[in-house]
């Protein structure tokens, strides 16, 4: 059984179900709120869900329980500082660390909390707070996020971010110091002269290979990237896509050399009349079209940054991916052929499967 | 004291739904209000002290802003906006 967690504009929505037919509902919570994120913590089991509520504010909430029991809990210090001039506007993702009870989250603006105890409480990253190159980064259409977070296997201290639009970040000290890794990447919605010392790089998804941890794959706004060491510089990959733009990217962990983009127009952000995901196998040197079963016809659909997620491996890979029409694919096969999970949700945000 | 009426949410957080709170006016009220029951930080002033937008506050059954003053066993109400669409 497949259980993926969907997040809407209005709740969030347990589907499970097998590969090859449709899913059924088995829960809902925060209904009629914008569920951004939501994931089931590996480890410990608990369901976390980032819910922007448009009267009481962002917040973190988790359950021990199935979601639809809906004894949710509020994490403590998801906050910005007192007093300041900012506020925190939402959480874009929750992600396990490498320690026993290490959690990660990410919001706007541009901010990072970590939990030390399971995700019951948080606190802000201080570091990456105060950088002194903050008043440079840039806010997008999205807001100032945090959207990727990319642990080392193995490694606590290492960690890759990705900021909608600052650039990615990297750390090797647990959070205590932060570097950019940007070189490589070309913007080119900024002048020429102005790229080499950009820092506002809209970056919408990173994902580390875990097999090979100093793998990564990036899609830009305006590019798909790889790098090969650690995320200091970057190799453009995008050759042979149609599009250049699209918003996630996925892994197939067993692979080091396997990525699944679904390219989007760059006009108007949404496929170009059918629905093709676009795999590679040899590290982005070829794509593939992966298209049987996705709609080909009048299909213009838009898959936000999170609303992409794999489970399994290998030949076992299964993908998902949601769209705000609140429609759902999924492949049982790695991708080589795709069904129909749900239609008819609100508007997807998020969607994790496991 | 002012009289601070809350539903839903608030109310369980709280745990009571009606609290006598000092304040000279509304943020001044709504600090104290937090202040003294701190399940409820962060749900109707965030991290700047600034209102919610989607929060209404009503003195003695007007609107309020949050720099309105209030009085002596005033009756306030704290209310999600209409929302819809």
């Amino acid at each position: 059984m497949t259980e993926l967690l969907v997040g809407t504009r209005k709740g969030l929505f347990v589907l499970e179900g097998e590969p090859g037919a449709e899913f059924q509902v088995a829960g809902r919570a925060f209904v009629g709120e914008p569920v951004d994120y939501a994931v089931r913590e590996p480890r410990s089991g608990r369901i976390f869900a980032a819910v922007t509520s448009p009267f009481w504010g962002p917040r973190i909430w988790f359950t021990e329980d199935a979601p639809a029991a809906g004894d949710w809990q509020s994490a403590r210090g998801v906050a910005l500082p007192k007093g300041g001039k900012d506020a925190l506007k939402r959480v874009w993702v929750i992600a396990a660390g490498e320690a026993d009870g290490l959690l990660y989250a990410g919001g706007d603006p541009g901010v990072l909390f970590e939990s030390r105890d399971g995700g019951e409480t948080w606190a802000l990253n201080q570091a990456l707070w105060e950088h002194p190159t903050r008043p440079r980064w840039r806010r997008d259409s999205g807001g100032l996020s945090v959207h990727s977070i990319a642990p080392w296997p193995g490694a606590p201290d290492r960690l890759a971010l990705a900021i909608s639009a600052a650039g990615v970040w990297l750390t090797d000290d647990g959070g205590a110091t932060w570097s950019h890794g940007n070189e490589g990447i070309v913007a080119d919605y900024l002048p020429e002269q102005a790229r080499a010392s950009a820092i506002d790089l809209c970056v919408h998804h990173l994902e580390r290979a875990p097999k090979r941890p100093e793998r990564l794959f990036l899609q830009f706004h305006g590019g798909v990237y790889r790098s090969d060491d650690a995320g200091r510089s970057w190799t453009d990959i995008a050759a042979g896509l149609p599009h250049d733009f699209g918003f996630p990217v996925v892994l197939d962990p067993a692979d080091p050399d396997s990525a699944f983009v679904i390219p989007v127009t760059t006009e108007d952000r949404v496929t170009d009349g059918s629905v093709v995901v676009w795999e590679t196998r040899d590290a982005g040197a070829t794509w593939m079209p992966r298209d049987r079963g996705l709609p080909q016809q009048n299909a213009w659909l838009s898959v936000l940054r999170q609303a992409f997620a794999a489970t399994g491996e290998g030949p076992e890979l299964e993908l998902y991916f949601g769209a705000t029409s609140g429609e759902i694919f999924g492949s049982g096969d790695a991708g080589a052929s795709w069904f129909g999970v749900a239609t008819r949700l609100p508007a997807i945000a998020s969607l994790r499967a496991g | 004291m002012a009289i601070v009426r809350l539903r839903g949410q608030l109310e369980k957080l709280a745990g009571a739904s009606e609290l006598s709170i000092e304040g000279g006016n509304v943020t001044e009220l709504l600090q104290g209000l937090e202040r003294e029951h701190s399940g409820l930080e962060g749900w109707i002033l965030d991290e700047r002290g600034v209102l919610r937008r989607h929060i209404n506050v009503f003195v003695n059954g007007e609107p309020a802003e949050p720099d309105a003053a209030v009085e002596e066993k005033d009756k306030i109400e704290i209310l999600p906006a209409i929302s819809g669409g």
